[in-house]
Formats: structure tokens, C-alpha cells, sequence
């Protein structure tokens, strides 16, 4: 009876009104960004003759190239590192044995509920003093430390779920403990690994607070940070700044279309833990 | 790059110690192993535990962030509660996790109680995609464009003239008393999504004969919905709960879009209370007393929720 006609129905009209829901900010900002520049839109008009040319413009006039340059080359300098750190200790603290070890899982556990705006002030004078302030170090060097508590819990995680005759199987075959995670554990641990990818990629990308305490220069921002500039010099200017918007935000839109799978699996699976 | 070869070269002592099926005790203390965890740890501990450290510590100085710092005793601590901004910033958290947390989880509980088994297909996928396009935008961009929503002459005041509502239409971000709830409207945009979905997914694991019985013992669907679902999504439940409060206490990206805390402050929060304090005022020492109540906040609320799923 469940699956009859009017449920079915009741059904998607509902999931159908929160996609609405979720989807008419995106609407409207299209919709404004393609309005002809210079006169102050309002309400949802829908533009009759779409003024694409916004766009070039604001590619142009918001450098959104070298944003998503700079976002790209911070991504690159976090996500490797904080991956293989991640694996590391992750593997290392589901050892058996290993002196601390339950100290050192609660330590890393700890930082889980701390706020970054918890640490911001020392960080900014720690970063100073290390002479980084207004480059991509500033951002690059203490994302990773901040994901360490969520990705060594991550892999931690994994690896125990893992079973040790693996291991022991492969050192009675006399392959030492960096063979056996090489060529055994690494392999087996693929996809917990993609998803935590996934999951860091995303973090770092959207990364605002670091972006804009740390680093003056927009230009030298994650892409998120950027934004926080972008209002203050395009503030009066609505059409230019939504077409700016979506092109900023277009890079993850299509990164997410893309990989859609395993990002909605990554933030599921990632949130549980 | 180090961390690589570090644990193999370290490998001799190792096999001696092996035996067959020994966790923990048995084998003796695996000190190898902790070579492993030593490059996480040392970033860790120099950018997460020791400013930590030097937040509690500031937060009992009165310093400016150059010249020389004073003892302030507890003075700090007793701002965050007597200074009227900073104490609004806290106020102003617990009410964001009214629209962080409670309606999105509220909300995503209803619709997946009505739709309860979603049929695997093309639609179920577009539609998880979409409900999680929120979650994917930089919170800074959310904020951005609810900014333009909100603005007089934006989309909701522009709907509002079109279906003869124009007396309603206000500047909801610039209102004192619309400013908090608009922001509010945001946090709840970006978490129904996700609250439906991973709702969804867990009221798709119970088991249906669950239903089928308390249908045959009468109960209607209210009864079974506290029956049945409300029990079988307890996990979900608090795995979406702890994350959007989490969110809703350390918001930040989303208030310094949109409001930057204004109206006054009206909606300022603890995290950007704390980015005020620190880089406006040049008051360090009040912003780390803040920030130590706030760490402190999320962990008593946290815990809790975390021992709560533990029980289950």
C-alpha cells in the first residue's frame, strides 16, 4: 500500500519542493548575473536578452585564473602531505604494542572538537615570527596540523578494521613493517584514502578564516578567502559581483559533478566518525 | 620527506619479538611504531597543541599583541560574561543552533519519515546530489549570495512585491531584529541537505517487518514514527545533531559575509568576536578568554551527544 499512486506522488512532491529549496539561490544569482550592467536589478526578473558578456568581464576584472591558481597550488602543498602523515601515524597507532598508544589516540581525538578560532591569535603570531605571513605557507603548514586529529583518527580507523594475520603473514614471509604497509596495507586502504582525500580537498578549498587572517593578498588566498575581498570591490557593482560568484564557484560545482559518488559517500561516512 | 624511510631503517629489532596472534601485552612494547605516528604528531603538536597552549595562556594577560603584557587574573573570563558584546556573541551561538541543528534536523526527520524506503534510481541520485550541493560551496559563497537574497532589492523582498506582500519587504540583513534569524535562514539552508540525506539513508536500514508489526497492533503513523523511527535513527540523529552544532558555535565564514556581525551587533558571534577582538581592537588577551569559553561550550555540548550514541 505504501507504494501506491498518491504516496508515490506525496513523495517526490516533497523531495521535489527541497530541491527547490536548496536550488533557487543558485537560480537567482544566474538569473542576476546575466542582467544587463548598470541598472540595479531586483525581485527574479529573468533577463530576456542574457548579457553573457558579464561573464568575460568578470573574468577579467576578479583575475578568477589566478585565484583558482593560487587555490590549486595551496591544495597541492595540504593534500599530499596531510594524506601521507595521516596514513603514517594512523598505521602506526593501530600497532599493537605500541607504548602511549591509547594516550596518544585520545590526544589526537582531543583536537577534533577544537575551533580553529580557538587558535587563531597564536597562530598568526607564530607565523609571523616564522617570517610566513602573506604567503601560501601560512596557509599551507598549519591546515595540515589541523587535519591531523580527524585524518590519523581516520586511517586509525581503517587500519584496526583491518585483520592483523595480513600482517603477520607477510613478515613471516620475512617482509619488514614498511614492505608489508607498502605493498599490503597502502593498497587495501585505497578507499579509505580516496574519501579522505575527497574530504581534505574540500576543506581546503572552502578554507576561509586561515585564508583571510593569515594572507593579505587576495591573490595569494584559497578561493573562499578570496570572497571575503571580493564583496568590499565589487560591493555596488550586483551583476558583475554574481557572475564573479559563480565563476569562483564553478571549479568545485564541476568537481563535484564530476566525482558526485564519492563526495556525497566522503561527507556521509565522514561525518560518523 | 623523511618520514618515509625513517620506519624501515628502524625495522631490526622487530622480528625477534614476533609471535603469532598477540595483541598488546603479549609481544611487549612495539616502540618501532611510534616512528610511524612522530611526523603527525610534531605538526600537531607545533601548529594545533602549542597555540592551543598559548591561547589559554594569553587569556590571562592583558596584551595588545606587541608591547609588553600585564597580568589580568580571571579579568578576562569575567568579561566574556559581563561585557555585554561578547556575552551577546555566546547568546547569539545557542540561538544559531536553533537554525543550525533543530530545523534541519527537524525537517529532514519529517521528510524522511513520509518518504521512508526511496526507491534506488536516477532520481534518488539527482536528488541526494542536489540536496548536497550546499555542502560542497565554500561557506563564504553561501553567504554571499543570501546576502543578495536578503538585500531590499533583493529576490525575497522582489517575490514578496509580486504577490502583494510589499508592506513586508524590509532590509533583512540591516534589521535589528531580522539580521539574527536571517543568518539563521542561511545555516539552515546549508544543512537541511545533509541532514535529509544521511537521515534518509539510515530509515532505509530499518527493518520493515518493524513497521508491518506496530501497523498490525494499530498504531497510527505518529505512534510509529515514535515507535519505530524515532529510536531506529538515534544514531544518525546525533552524528547530524554534533555536527551542525559544532558548526553553529564556531560559525564564522557565513556572519563575516553577510553581516559582519551587524546590525550593531546583533548577530555577532564568538568566533568573530574573537577575530575582533584580536584584530580590530588589539585586545588578545579578552579574545583567548573567549575563545577558551568557546572550545570549552563545544565540548560540553559535544560529549554528551557523543556518550548518548555510545549507549546504543
Amino acid at each position: 500500500m505504501r507504494s501506491s499512486l498518491s504516496a508515490r506522488s506525496t513523495n517526490v512532491a516533497l523531495l521535489l519542493s527541497l530541491i527547490i529549496f536548496t536550488l533557487i539561490p543558485f537560480f537567482g544569482i544566474v538569473a542576476t548575473a546575466l542582467q544587463p550592467r548598470g541598472k540595479a536589478p531586483s525581485g527574479f526578473s529573468i533577463p530576456l536578452h542574457p548579457a553573457l558578456g558579464n561573464f568575460a568581464e568578470a573574468w577579467s576584472q576578479a583575475s578568477i585564473l589566478p585565484l583558482i591558481g593560487s587555490s590549486t597550488l595551496i591544495v597541492l602543498g595540504v593534500v599530499p602531505v596531510a594524506l601521507l602523515l595521516s596514513a603514517l601515524a594512523g598505521f602506526g597507532l593501530a600497532q599493537p604494542g605500541l607504548p602511549g598508544g591509547s594516550f596518544l589516540g585520545l590526544l589526537f581525538v582531543a583536537g577534533l572538537t577544537i575551533p580553529a578560532e580557538a587558535l587563531i591569535s597564536p597562530l598568526y603570531y607564530q607565523v609571523q615570527a616564522m617570517g610566513l605571513l602573506d604567503s601560501r605557507w601560512a596557509i599551507i603548514l598549519p591546515l595540515i596540523a589541523l587535519y591531523m586529529p580527524f585524518g590519523v583518527f581516520w586511517m586509525r580507523t581503517h587500519f584496526l578494521s583491518i585483520p592483523e594475520e595480513l600482517s603477520e603473514a607477510a613478515r613471516v614471509d620475512g617482509a619488514s613493517t614498511f614492505r608489508t604497509f607498502v605493498s599490503i596495507q597502502l593498497p587495501l586502504a585505497r578507499s579509505a584514502i580516496s574519501a579522505l582525500l575527497i574530504l581534505f580537498f574540500l576543506w581546503t578549498w572552502n578554507q576561509f578564516l586561515l585564508a583571510i587572517v593569515l594572507v593579505n593578498d587576495p591573490l595569494k588566498r584559497t578561493v573562499a578567502g578570496a570572497l571575503g575581498a571580493f564583496q568590499g570591490q565589487y560591493g555596488t557593482d550586483i551583476v558583475l559581483l554574481c557572475a564573479g560568484a559563480l565563476l569562483i564557484i564553478a571549479p568545485s560545482l564541476i568537481v563535484f559533478f564530476i566525482f558526485q559518488r564519492q563526495f556525497v559517500g566522503a561527507l556521509l561516512q565522514g561525518s560518523s566518525k | 620527506m623523511t618520514a618515509v624511510t625513517s620506519p624501515e631503517t628502524s625495522e631490526a629489532g622487530a622480528p625477534g619479538t614476533r609471535r603469532p596472534r598477540a595483541r598488546g601485552r603479549n609481544r611487549g612494547l612495539n616502540w618501532n611504531a611510534l616512528l610511524w605516528v612522530l611526523p603527525a604528531l610534531v605538526a600537531y603538536a607545533f601548529f594545533d597543541l602549542y597555540p592551543l597552549t598559548q591561547t589559554i595562556r594569553y587569556s590571562f594577560y592583558n596584551w595588545d599583541g606587541i608591547g609588553a603584557a600585564t597580568s589580568a587574573g580571571f579579568g578576562n573570563y569575567v568579561a566574556v560574561f559581563t561585557n555585554p558584546e561578547q556575552f551577546a556573541s555566546i547568546l547569539h551561538a545557542f540561538v544559531l543552533i536553533f537554525f543550525f541543528t533543530v530545523i534541519p534536523v527537524g525537517l529532514g526527520l519529517v521528510v524522511a519519515a513520509i518518504i521512508r524506503d526511496q526507491k534506488a534510481g536516477p532520481f534518488a541520485t539527482f536528488t541526494k546530489t542536489v540536496l548536497f550541493l550546499p555542502q560542497v560551496l565554500p561557506l563564504a559563497a553561501a553567504g554571499l549570495i543570501w546576502t543578495w537574497i536578503f538585500s531590499p532589492n533583493g529576490m525575497l523582498n522582489g517575490f514578496l512585491r509580486a504577490v502583494g506582500l510589499g508592506s513586508l519587504a524590509q532590509d533583512w540583513l540591516g534589521g535589528f531584529h531580522t539580521a539574527l534569524p536571517a543568518v539563521g535562514i542561511i545555516g539552515s539552508w546549508v544543512s537541511l541537505g545533509f541532514c535529509t540525506v544521511l537521515l534518509l539513508a539510515g530509515i532505509g536500514k530499518i527493518d520493515g517487518s518493524l513497521y508491518e508489526a506496530v501497523r498490525l497492533d494499530g498504531a497510527n503513523r505518529i505512534q510509529e514514527f515514535f515507535a519505530i523511527t524515532l529510536p531506529g535513527l538515534r544514531s544518525e540523529i546525533i552524528v547530524a545533531s554534533t555536527v551542525t552544532t559544532i558548526a553553529a558555535l564556531s560559525s564564522f565564514d557565513v556572519i563575516y559575509i553577510s553581516t559582519s556581525g551587524g546590525p550593531g551587533y546583533a548577530t555577532t558571534v564568538p568566533g568573530l568576536e574573537i577575530y575582533r577582538l584580536t584584530f580590530v581592537s588589539q585586545q588578545v588577551g579578552s579574545a583567548s578568554a573567549l575563545a577558551v569559553v568557546l572550545s570549552i561550550l563545544i565540548l560540553a555540548i559535544v560529549l554528551p551527544l557523543q556518550r548518548l550514541g555510545k549507549q546504543s
